[in-house]
């Protein structure tokens, strides 16, 4: 089934009564050639080009709950290419391309908005800060521009220019960043996959990792053995876990970032705001809904939510960059776990068993990568050779101290991530 | 969340720095891989952990936590021996 506004007028005018499930509920062969644990939207992005660049089709997604409960569902849905350094930045600058071109491939509406994204700053070191990455942007072929204090009040009145603690200088504004449906993202690649006959298990959980002689030979799951050539983990948030099953241990610590969403109002934020004070990030949804987070709790944690101190934090920002929100009622909370490595920076690589690949450690930025992600993972199954936008996710990087992608310039500590 | 600090009594999370786990350091002329392990490789699992966390507001303790990571749950507390939080 294919969506178009013919079908859609058809649909209107008969009922609604021809659409179908968008993929199969199928059962588990016993063997696949390549299973892939994990069906968000890493895991099914990488079952999508899989079928689609490499014509793998004899494969699997093996997702414990069901497509879309997992953090693909529970992220800001923010997406952008405005990184700095070598290794994320080719890497983002690649999966916004992706993101541009994502609803004609996959043939789903994502509602890719890209209203553009607006970093405030509020000092001098902020500034040139944003200037040096407006460079970096341009150079490697994105778009950046830096917007003085007048140029952003002119395009949002809404801020609070009167805050003399954090006085607003201006911003850095990528205007092809923006924000995607993150349930349809999850829910086009896995009908996208599906239709190219790749099987999504769902309610299908990776109980053991089956390895004969250092090389892998299948997952043992709650629905039984499934035999593979080729395993690949795509389960962030728990790949510690995945990878114990292995008997990898990784340089992960899985924190809690929390995210809010207000009651429905009218347009008021037009644009993804940030604000370098107090890490805040914002948006409006297409149902209304202010949607925003800040930084993480900071200690490790598998609870789906957080605590207090930074739901005050997140609130208390609010109010000083956007006080005319402060009215607003908050309709709900939730925490997402991640993978955090040492540098904030991922991992796309193989392991030292054959035949078991790593996806892992995407930290606070998941979302914006999902198909490049899945398309650089891709790759590096169906090749055993990094895609050269993902070149410099090695697993070794810690161990070497070569390529370290440290973002935010805090140093390579679980502790500071 | 709300820590047990030995000497201060229950606290309020905001006083705490976080290190991360309680690992014993290495000695200085251990191996490289042995240093990376350390600093870089987590067991990481949902359940109960030892931590180190800072009474940093407080009394400028360090202390021994052990947290179960699934719930939040604080289920010890005592202070690190001299030298211990490395």
């Amino acid at each position: 089934m294919r969506f178009s506004g013919w079908r859609v007028l058809r649909e209107g005018l008969t009922g609604n009564r021809g659409w179908q499930g968008h993929w199969r509920d199928p059962d588990p062969k016993p063997q696949y050639d390549a299973v892939i644990i994990g069906g968000g939207g890493h895991g099914l992005a990488t079952a999508y080009y899989l079928a689609k660049d490499h014509g793998m089709t004899n494969i699997a997604v093996l997702e414990r709950g069901y497509i879309g409960g997992g953090n693909v569902g529970r992220n800001t849905t923010i997406v952008r290419a405005n990184y700095y350094l070598p290794g994320n930045s080719e890497f983002y600058s690649h999966s916004l391309k992706l993101w541009e071109g994502l609803e004609q491939d996959l043939n789903y509406n994502a509602m890719m908005s890209q209203r553009g994204i607006l970093n405030v700053f509020h000092n001098d070191a902020q500034r040139d800060s944003a200037v040096r990455r407006a460079n970096a942007i341009i150079n490697q072929g994105d778009d950046a521009e830096i917007l003085s204090r007048d140029q952003l009040r002119d395009m949002v009145p809404l801020l609070n220019y009167a805050n003399n603690r954090f006085p607003i200088q201006g911003a850095l504004l990528q205007r092809r960043a923006g924000t995607a449906r993150h349930d349809a993202v999850a829910w086009g690649f896995a009908r996208g996959a599906d239709q190219r006959g790749v099987d999504i298990l769902q309610n299908c959980e990776v109980t053991g990792i089956r390895t004969e002689g250092g090389k892998v030979i299948g997952v043992e799951t709650s629905r039984g053995l499934i035999r593979a050539g080729k395993v690949a983990m795509a389960a962030a948030g728990r790949s510690s876990q995945v990878a114990a099953m292995a008997g990898l241990t990784l340089p992960i610590e899985s924190h809690v970032l929390q995210a809010f969403v207000s009651e429905g109002l009218k347009p008021i934020i037009d644009h993804v705001l940030t604000f370098a004070e107090g890490h805040l990030y914002i948006s409006q949804s297409d149902k209304g809904g202010l949607v925003f987070g800040s930084y993480l709790d900071l200690y490790a944690s598998y609870a789906a939510r957080g605590n207090l101190p930074m739901v005050e934090h997140t609130m208390e920002a609010c109010m000083a960059m956007l006080p005319a929100i402060g009215k607003a009622r908050l309709l709900r909370s939730w925490g997402g776990i991640m993978d955090m490595t040492p540098d904030g920076s991922p991992i796309i690589d193989r392991t030292s068993i054959e035949g078991l690949y790593l996806n892992a450690g995407w930290c606070y930025g998941g979302f914006k990568a999902t198909p490049a992600s899945g398309q650089c993972y891709a790759h590096l199954i169906a090749t055993d050779r990094p895609h050269e936008a993902a070149a410099g996710f090695r697993l070794n990087r810690f161990e070497t101290g070569r390529g370290l992608m440290d973002e935010e310039a805090t140093g390579a500590q679980h502790n500071l991530h | 969340m709300r820590i047990t600090c030995p000497l201060c009594g229950e606290r309020d999370r905001r006083e705490f720095y976080y290190r991360g786990a309680a690992l014993a350091a290495p000695a200085e002329g251990d191996s490289p891989e042995v240093w990376h392990a350390h600093v870089h490789l987590r067991d990481n699992p949902a359940g109960p952990v030892e931590e180190w966390w800072y009474h940093q507001q407080g009394c400028g303790s360090w202390i021994r936590v052990r947290r179960d990571t699934a719930s939040h749950e604080m289920l010890a507390a005592q202070l690190a021996t001299s030298g211990e939080e490395g």
